[in-house]
């Protein structure tokens, strides 16, 4: 009885944010505004050519390359913690398993428009898939980011089942349609042994699945640059370095919406101080290990100060980049893991902001990978105007670079409207099992 | 038993009766169809029908609609000159070799290209650098140009195959096909490929210049130029634009198979391996493995010093 109860709650509490309200439809006016704004500034690229942006001959990967890779490396998240902990038996993580796949499925969808936004001729897009050889880097990045996608949709929805059978027939004042689509996805779900069993196999499948997936996806997008024959890129790692990096930046972007979902949500007893712990325990992890490969990336060249790179690495330790290269690191990388070792700074209101720095610092990091690296190529620059020589970006370049993250705002906002952000027959269960064990 | 006997009888009437109607039906159906096609076959206009040159010579005109395909050429991808362009010359190699003892950076072969190509004044096919490898060693005047690299690292990124090596060496860019990633940009060690950033010069000059591939020509906004050994002259067996300019006698110009080069100044035909055996020759950055196909002669006996105003710039990439 008491338990009956209990799931009652938890239903009526997790269905509670799915509803319109007024801070939702003033936030998405403030999101859509903001994105119409940007999209003029891509119309003007458009119109006038790249030469909008302050790309040139010789720097002609900048920002939007930076801003690709950041999306792709914090989609990857939703394969460490739905996938990775679950497999691995860590309960704790159960709450944020959709909060980690909205994200993924978010940033993953929303970096293919981002390289979009890069090509001279978007308009011929297609020809990757009609004249696409598989030789190119870029070929095999299309192909795995697009079954990222598929599978992290998959991924997705099919725990989501039982809760969308719990949406048509726990949500009050839904229009009918909606019921009806709800009723419809969650593909008769009745909640028997037989399809429980389905669901949990089905899931542990695409959680196999999605490991080696993920890892191919920034893998990859690291192979884009490390087969290259220039200093800076020319690395070995880069694919680890480039994995490990983006369990740093993935883990501070699901802090940051886990701190927006429990306030706004209000969601405290179910994204409680424990669970930030956790993650700032996690966040601790990955950034040591993330730290690691920094270390190697810059020590073993730094030691060997072969001529291109001694010229690339002493712009960043002391040349011109050296306030963005030690700001990056230090604020984004150093300071935070010494401060998240201490359990006071891994309750959700400093975390916060720990994990703000994170991310931060963790577009940064791409930037800082990407262009320095372009401003130093094995030939002397000349004959060229002095805007070919520096990179500097441009408002318009800005504008487009923010329009993809307003986007993923906007695609996270509306799912969490429309699905419960926390799975609700999964907390349930776990509340069965809890009583089960009890007795 | 009378049943079975009356079921028939009803059956043969009413298969009667059906098959007046239906052969009523059909001929109604049938004569309107008939004409139909009588009257759409009057309606047909030049249109409709089309001429074919047959074997024997003979202009003929057929219907559109009797004329198979029976082989796909590739053509229908490619126009003539892009095919043209994607085969190259069979039979040669090209090489340049370019002497660096004798370039007075007069800059005429950068002109000549620029004008040839229809490219920006910041836009270098060929780019003539002041360099200077280390604090002791001189500084001198390297024009650079394309390496039509034997294993190009730009070609490989390619994900469109707007990009390629033909068969006579020359490396080329394809602007139809170019979706404008720069990739390619990214993997050439060799500083090699320029942008169309914005609309290119002479697009309104050239709004109805048919594309050619070997000339690159018209330039599009939204794709990578690079220089192309002049496919278009080489074709026509004369010298590329920058080694005709060149009125220093830097660049030679030939075929690796016939071993022979020539200069663009002095209209000199030499041994390419003894031109190379003779002064020294090699190639830029061998160690990435890139094998170009333009050669360096260096720059030892320079007829001409190199400027002081030009130190500093050489210097900068000392490091």
């Amino acid at each position: 009885m008491l338990t009956q109860l209990k799931i009652e709650k938890i239903t009526s509490d997790l269905l509670k944010p799915i509803r319109l309200t007024k801070s939702f439809l003033i936030w998405m006016g403030f999101l859509g505004a903001s994105l119409l704004v940007c999209l003029f500034a891509y119309f003007l690229q458009l119109r006038d050519g790249m030469v909008v942006t302050g790309l040139g001959d010789y720097v002609s990967w900048g920002m939007y390359i930076s801003n690709f890779v950041f999306f792709v490396a914090t989609s990857l998240i939703g394969m460490l913690i739905s996938a990775v902990l679950s497999l691995s038996g860590q309960k704790w993580a159960t709450p944020l398993a959709r909060i980690a796949e909205i994200i993924a499925l978010a940033f993953a969808a929303v970096a293919g428009l981002v390289i979009i936004m890069d090509m001279g001729r978007p308009e011929r897009l297609l020809n990757v898939f009609i004249h696409g050889r598989i030789q190119s880097p870029i070929v095999w990045d299309v192909t795995v980011v697009t079954i990222y996608v598929l599978v992290s949709t998959l991924f997705l929805y099919i725990p989501l089942i039982p809760d969308l059978k719990i949406c048509s027939e726990k949500l009050e004042k839904l229009p009918p349609f909606a019921r009806n689509l709800y009723k419809f996805l969650s593909l008769n779900w009745n909640n028997t042994i037989e399809q429980k069993k389905l669901i949990k196999d089905s899931t542990r499948v695409l959680a196999i699945f999605i490991i080696p997936i993920a890892l191919a996806i920034h893998t990859v997008t690291s192979w884009l640059f490390a087969n290259t024959s220039r200093a800076g890129w020319d690395s070995t790692i880069f694919g680890p370095y480039f994995v490990s990096g983006a369990f740093v930046s993935g883990c501070a972007a699901v802090i940051i919406a886990m701190y927006f979902f429990q306030k706004n949500y209000k969601l405290q007893d179910y994204i409680t101080d424990f669970h930030f712990n956790k993650i700032g325990q996690l966040l601790a992890l990955v950034s040591l290990v993330y730290l690691y490969f920094n270390l190697n990336e810059y020590m073993v060249p730094g030691y060997k100060m072969k001529l291109a790179e001694a010229k690339h690495l002493k712009e960043l330790f002391s040349g011109s980049h050296a306030l963005l290269f030690w700001s990056t690191q230090l604020l984004g990388l150093i300071i935070p893991i010494i401060l998240l070792l201490f359990k006071k700074m891994r309750k959700s209101g400093p975390l916060l902001i720990i994990a703000a720095f994170v991310l931060i610092g963790s577009w940064f990091k791409r930037y800082i990978i990407v262009f320095p690296t372009m401003e130093h190529p094995f030939l002397p620059i000349q004959n060229v105007p002095l805007n070919f020589k520096i990179y500097t970006p441009t408002l318009v370049e800005i504008l487009v670079t923010i329009a993809p993250m307003i986007l993923v705002l906007i695609i996270i906002t509306i799912l969490s409207k429309i699905i419960p952000i926390i799975p609700i027959h999964e907390t349930i269960e776990q509340l069965e099992e809890l009583e089960e064990n009890k007795k | 038993m009378s049943d079975k006997q009356e079921k028939p009888n009803k059956n043969s009437r009413r298969e009667f009766l059906q098959n007046i109607g239906m052969a009523g039906l059909g001929s109604i159906l049938g004569g309107s169809a008939i004409w139909a096609g009588i009257n759409y076959d009057n309606k047909k206009t030049k249109n409709d029908r089309i001429r074919v040159l047959t074997a024997q010579n003979e202009l003929v005109e057929v219907e559109r609609s009797q004329v198979k395909t029976i082989a796909k050429s590739t053509q229908e991808t490619f126009t003539y000159l892009q095919q043209r362009g994607r085969d190259g010359i069979a039979g040669k190699r090209w090489v340049m070799v370019i002497d660096l003892s004798k370039c007075r950076n007069a800059r005429k072969c950068m002109e000549a290209c620029q004008s040839a190509h229809h490219l920006r004044p910041e836009q270098h096919h060929i780019n003539v650098l002041k360099m200077q490898e280390t604090e002791n060693t001189p500084a001198f005047y390297m024009p650079k140009p394309c390496q039509h690299c034997d294993n190009p690292p730009c070609t490989a990124v390619c994900p469109v195959d707007a990009t390629f090596k033909r068969q006579d060496g020359i490396v080329l860019i394809d602007n139809e096909r170019c979706i404008g990633c720069r990739f390619c940009i990214a993997a050439c060690p060799y500083s090699a490929r320029v942008f169309n950033w914005a609309e290119p010069l002479y697009s309104e000059l050239d709004k109805d210049t048919v594309y050619d591939v070997e000339k690159n020509v018209p330039q599009r906004k939204g794709t990578i130029s690079k220089c192309l050994f002049s496919a278009d002259r080489v074709r026509e067996g004369k010298l590329p634009y920058c080694v005709s300019a060149c009125p220093n006698g830097v660049y030679y110009f030939g075929d690796e198979n016939e071993d022979a080069v020539t200069n663009g100044t002095t209209k000199e035909t030499v041994r390419f391996k003894k031109l190379l055996a003779d002064n020294g020759g090699y190639t830029l950055m061998p160690e990435l493995g890139t094998h170009p196909r333009v050669y360096y002669l260096p720059p030892k006996g320079k007829v001409y010093p190199f400027q002081d105003k030009d130190r500093e710039e050489a210097a900068e990439h000392l490091g």
